[in-house]
């Protein structure tokens, strides 16, 4: 099972890989909707993309209000 | 009418299997040019399954299935509407709309839904009047009517609960949360999952297997394993429109409308 650390990491390499952005230029605290320049129906897809990378499943509600990678990757990790 | 072009969507026989397309940017929303277009389809639906053995239902856009009722028309139109009205108008687009569920549903024909992305509301209900669903493994399923102070109103809960167990009916329809297509597959609504951009692919590998079964064994099959829940779905409607003379499905939907949100589609 990845620490806390390897999935936010996780997280970030795939989020940069699905939108196109380069890696570095992401940090944990961003609001991923800003800096991914995405609109509710790719969140939907980036959560999906999660669900199976980490085998998990992510109830919608745990993540509403969620909009920045470190907060996003503790609810991951909560259900690893 | 072996083949249709319109605004929202589009169909064609080819081989035996009538392929509906779903084309209405951003996510296929049901509203009156769709409703209108799909009658159109229920319409000629008699007449192409002469010449058919299979119905596949898919979408041409990358965002989803379909993302359900449109309710940004639904707002306006009831924007400086009486009450009454507003209701009656309601009543008779679910009443449509549910002649064209029931003629599909009903269909003598193998139908499928080949699925992918946004399946919510609506578009849900649309994929459950199909016999099999084939799902993109980015696929997702919900129903978020109750964030808008209102049911499934196109026939889904009557046609979800013929096809699953009632604590998977209500865990959906109460919390409001969506599903992957792996999750829909272990609670038995989705017949297979395939990898993105392949469900049309693989339903016409089905429809292609389907072909070689007698068509009358095969209808009377359908006929005899899924019937269809006339008494609940006409309660549905019922209930839907009890609840969308409460003052908070107008709330809701102002809400959803207005909203700046960037996560406007998570209940």
């Amino acid at each position: 099972m990845p620490d806390s650390k390897q999935t936010l990491e996780e997280i970030l390499n795939l989020a940069a890989a699905q939108f196109k952005v380069p890696r570095e230029k992401l940090t944990p605290d961003d609001d991923f909707f800003k800096t991914l320049g995405i609109d509710s129906l790719q969140a939907l897809d980036l959560l999906t993309r999660l669900e199976h990378h980490f085998n998990v499943e992510l109830p919608d509600y745990e993540l509403q209000g969620v909009s920045d990678f470190r907060t996003l990757a503790g609810r991951i990790q909560a259900r690893l | 009418m072996n083949q249709f072009k319109g605004q929202a969507l589009s169909w064609e026989l080819k081989n035996g299997v009538i392929e509906l397309a779903l084309n209405r940017e951003p996510c296929n929303e049901i509203g009156s040019s769709t409703l209108a277009e799909l009658e159109k389809f229920a319409s000629a639906l008699k007449e192409l399954e002469n010449n058919a053995h299979a119905l596949i239902l898919y979408s041409t856009l990358k965002s989803g299935f379909c993302a359900g009722a449109d309710l940004r028309e639904l707002y306006r139109g009831a924007q400086g509407m009486e009450k009454q009205s507003a209701a009656r108008g309601v009543r008779e687009f679910l009443e449509r709309i549910h002649r064209v569920m029931n003629a599909i549903d009903g269909s003598p024909l193998t139908t499928i839904a080949a699925v992918n992305g946004v399946t919510f509301g609506g578009g849900f209900e649309l994929a459950l009047v199909c016999d099999l669903i084939i799902a993109d493994k980015m696929a997702r399923f919900c129903f978020p009517e109750l964030r808008l102070g209102l049911i499934p109103g196109f026939g889904g809960v009557p046609r979800l609960k013929r096809d699953l167990g009632n604590a998977v009916v209500r865990d959906l329809l109460l919390t409001g949360r969506s599903f992957n297509a792996t999750k829909a597959q272990q609670v038995g609504l989705v017949s297979q999952v395939v990898g993105e951009g392949e469900s049309l692919k693989a339903a016409r590998g089905a429809a292609a297997q389907l072909g070689k079964f007698d068509r009358r064994t095969a209808a009377a099959a359908k006929k005899f394993i899924k019937p269809i829940p006339y008494e609940e779905l006409r309660q549905e409607i019922d209930i839907f429109c009890e609840l969308f003379a409460q003052p908070a499905v107008e709330a809701g939907l102002k809400k959803f409308v207005e909203s700046k949100d960037a996560q406007p589609y998570l209940p």
